[in-house]
């Protein structure tokens, strides 16, 4: 189809020849994917060859200076005369060796094995005295700081004998060298994003990335209630905690398997993200399509009442939310008040379907506003003429929604809609604050018919101290919502069009 | 009547109907919107009563919950919260807002070999769940001797700031790259470019920027829970909040967490309405083309 033609087509027309388009191209797609992640690996062995191929030849191509920056750094710079610049390198080398001699490498040592020696009681001159043996998780948590900084301080190396080659060459050719203020100066100018993203990487790699290669390792070691360090040490065990989870228990003994519990919370969070998002949606886009109908007055009143509940913080709103749904609460007063009930309904802590009802309901309390927000701007734009058009062709407002409206908007905000259905999966404060995952039960491992996998998570983590599980689960979750994202991000290709106003 | 005026007489009671119908249906649902909230202003001037009373209107008003969130402080010290949530909000918006900056503008202007390799990462870290990682990071501030302190607070809310880079590189790459040339022609350095041409021209995403990193320490109830234990005198306002609720305090505290949430809930409120144009501008950033 020529893009004229494509043009002419309705918005319902397009969505239907994108979404057709999208499936034919998938398998080529998918393909063109593994071919891309083999060629980047490819590249990535490549690249390391390349890079031990050079790091050689400038080895026996450099001059004594060069040679002996390979073991003490910062003497090729020094030599020629760059001699902050060597100070530097020296000052990086020393330090280094200083913390792995002083504290990284008792850790790393003993990370194959996490620690072999159990706190255990030893009698000393008659008294009982507590030994104290490894701690697993200090061994765990600083082995993967060691090999961070190590990692660093290679990348550093290799600079070094880039640098100590550089300057030798230059030297050897009569140029000039940069002096170390030029160098700064350079800093502020061609190098300026190595000044501008030193800060925050060093801190994202400190308190993100250090903390979530740590989890990860964590969902492959059996860190759990009772290997709990000091007292106890824990260790690898490869993919058990996977298996656990994926092992199809027989059902009936009693005590709630952790496989059923994640099969029944990641079919209540599938559930729950469906729900929570299409409706939110819909409702979200017909509220805003009456307030912004030709002829409704006071649109910025409308709109601000509904805008006033994003503004508050949830947490206040929930909260609020779990008080009027007690059993004594608001809503139970104004039920019986007005005759509907003549108990009180116990919301949150009677059955699982009650309580899942009431958190959707809630939810929409939460999350129309938020659809208000984003696509009042975007309906605003879709074609007069349409709606005049299927007016006349005697279309009902019903039939105008979901016919034109529905799918333009289906169309153009692919993207959000797919972002909330995450955003749904990974909604914490809602299920937190509403119901802590009540009404609680034994049938499910430490968790009640309302707890998504997040909080799941969370209730792992804090109160059993399940964390190789929680862990495991927060890897699931990532993997669900990164392929989710990885489609849209191939859907939409907006990344493409980052250069459109340069 | 001609026919033309009939139909159009017929056309018009129709509309004015289906307004009507519609005007009906907004109010009813800006009430339940509202009502949450109304309930929860008017239940904070609420004098009779503990945590609830079986009627919806309360029948006399009274200032004493917010007297006494101010002046009862031996078991619940709210106006300490009030200060180190401030304390806290104001360093890690500093910290946060520069750090964002930087990266955006990094990421926007220069182009460099680690450009799309880092992008992709930051990417890929926004996936993982959030709090999947803390007890890695009490771990790591607990090594520090920081677990308990407001420092600590303030690292956690800044530190991953420069991951939120997203909405302000959208706002860097609108503005026109001509500018950047035509500066460096004139001998400006990437530096000076930096502070003296995309800053002053970027004030709208600098105030996004700045009131959501500055908002963020009000609203925070997990990490600063877990940092801060039971240490109460170092809460923060929304867990102290949540404290109230709390089996121990809901009798004598319910109406004094009313009182607490209006005037939290106010200047974020009235913060939020004015810049919900760069928060609409931030969620669909990039992603919505027609």
């Amino acid at each position: 189809m020529k893009y004229i033609d494509y043009v002419q087509l309705n918005p319902f027309q397009k969505l239907a020849y994108n979404l057709k388009n999208f499936f034919i191209a998938l398998p080529g797609n998918i393909k063109k994917f593994f071919c891309a992640l083999g060629r980047l690996i490819k590249n990535f062995f490549l690249g390391i060859g390349k890079g031990i191929g050079n790091y050689c030849s400038r080895f026996v191509k450099g001059d004594w200076a060069t040679k002996l920056s390979y073991i003490i750094m910062g003497v090729g710079n020094a030599a020629h005369g760059q001699i902050v610049k060597g100070l530097i390198f020296l000052a990086v080398e020393v330090g280094y060796i200083l913390y792995m001699v002083g504290f990284g490498w008792h850790y790393l040592s003993k990370f194959g094995t996490l620690g072999t020696e159990v706190q255990h009681r030893e009698v000393i001159n008659g008294a009982r005295v507590s030994v104290p043996g490894d701690n697993s998780m200090l061994i765990l948590l600083y082995g993967v700081l060691t090999i961070i900084i190590t990692v660093l301080f290679f990348i550093i190396y290799i600079a070094n004998t880039k640098s100590a080659y550089k300057a030798y060459q230059a030297k050897a050719a009569g140029e000039h060298l940069p002096t170390f203020k030029e160098e700064m100066k350079d800093m502020l100018d061609n190098k300026f994003h190595v000044t501008l993203l030193a800060f925050p990487c060093l801190t994202i790699s400190i308190f993100t990335v250090l903390p979530l290669i740590f989890m990860i390792l964590i969902a492959f070691t059996n860190y759990n209630a009772a290997h709990m360090p000091p007292g106890n040490l824990f260790t690898w065990v490869g993919f058990d905690t996977f298996a656990e989870i994926f092992r199809v228990t027989s059902s009936g003994a009693g005590a709630a398997s952790k496989s059923a519990t994640f099969v029944e919370l990641t079919k209540w969070t599938i559930v729950w993200a469906i729900f929570a998002t299409v409706l939110n949606y819909i409702l979200g886009m017909i509220v805003a399509l009456m307030i912004n109908k030709k002829g409704i007055k006071l649109k910025a009143l409308w709109r601000t009442l509904f805008v006033v509940t994003v503004a508050v913080p949830q947490f206040v709103t929930l909260l609020l939310m779990n008080q009027m749904l007690q059993v004594d609460g608001a809503i139970n007063i104004l039920l019986q008040n007005l005759g509907i009930i003549s108990q009180p309904i116990l919301f949150l802590n009677s059955t699982a379907l009650v309580a899942r009802i009431t958190v959707i309901v809630v939810n929409i309390w939460v999350g129309i506003p938020y659809t208000i927000l984003i696509t009042s701007g975007i309906l605003m734009n879709i074609p007069a003429d349409l709606y005049e058009s299927a007016t006349i062709d005697g279309a009902g407002p019903a039939r105008s929604f979901f016919s034109i409206t529905l799918p333009y908007m289906l169309f153009v905000t692919t993207p959000y809609l797919i972002t909330s259905f995450i955003g749904n999966i990974n909604n914490f404060n809602v299920i937190y604050l509403l119901t802590n995952g009540g009404p609680t039960t034994t049938e499910l491992y430490q968790a009640g018919y309302t707890d998504l996998l997040v909080t799941w998570l969370f209730k792992l983590t804090m109160d059993s101290k399940d964390y190789n599980l929680a862990a495991a689960v927060g890897i699931l979750v990532f993997i669900v919502c990164a392929t989710i994202s990885l489609l849209t991000f191939n859907l939409t290709k907006s990344a493409k069009n980052e250069e459109e106003f340069s | 009547m001609t026919e033309t005026n009939k139909i159009k007489g017929g056309y018009k009671t129709r509309r004015i109907i289906a307004n009507a119908f519609i005007y009906i249906l907004l109010a009813v649902l800006g009430i339940i919107w509202v009502s949450p909230l109304f309930y929860m202003i008017l239940h904070s001037f609420r004098a009779e009563g503990l945590s609830s009373v079986p009627y919806l209107i309360p029948k006399t008003y009274t200032l004493d919950n917010y007297i006494l969130l101010f002046t009862d402080t031996a078991d619940l010290n709210f106006p300490r919260w009030f200060v180190n949530t401030f304390v806290v909000a104001c360093f890690s918006c500093v910290i946060s807002t520069l750090a964002v900056l930087m990266v955006s503008y990094s990421f926007s202007r220069m182009r460099f070999k680690a450009r799309k390799p880092l992008i992709n990462v930051g990417m890929i870290l926004g996936m993982f769940p959030g709090f999947m990682t803390m007890i890695a990071i009490y771990y790591l501030l607990k090594a520090m001797g920081l677990t308990q302190t407001l420092v600590a607070l303030v690292i956690c809310y800044s530190a991953g700031a420069g991951l939120g880079y997203q909405i302000s590189k959208g706002f860097f790459d609108t503005i026109p790259r001509a500018l950047d040339e035509a500066a460096t022609i004139d001998g400006a350095t990437k530096n000076q470019i930096f502070w003296k041409i995309i800053l002053p021209m970027s004030k709208p995403i600098i105030v996004y920027t700045v009131l959501t990193s500055f908002i963020g320490p009000w609203t925070d109830f997990i990490l600063a829970k877990i940092i801060m234990g039971d240490k109460l005198e170092n809460y923060t306002v929304a867990i102290g909040l949540q404290k109230m609720v709390s089996v121990t305090f809901m009798q004598s505290h319910f109406k004094r967490f009313l009182a607490g949430s209006v005037l939290v809930a106010t200047p974020i409120t009235i913060l939020f309405l004015f810049m919900q144009r760069y928060y609409v501008e931030g969620v669909t950033a990039g992603g919505v083309k027609g």
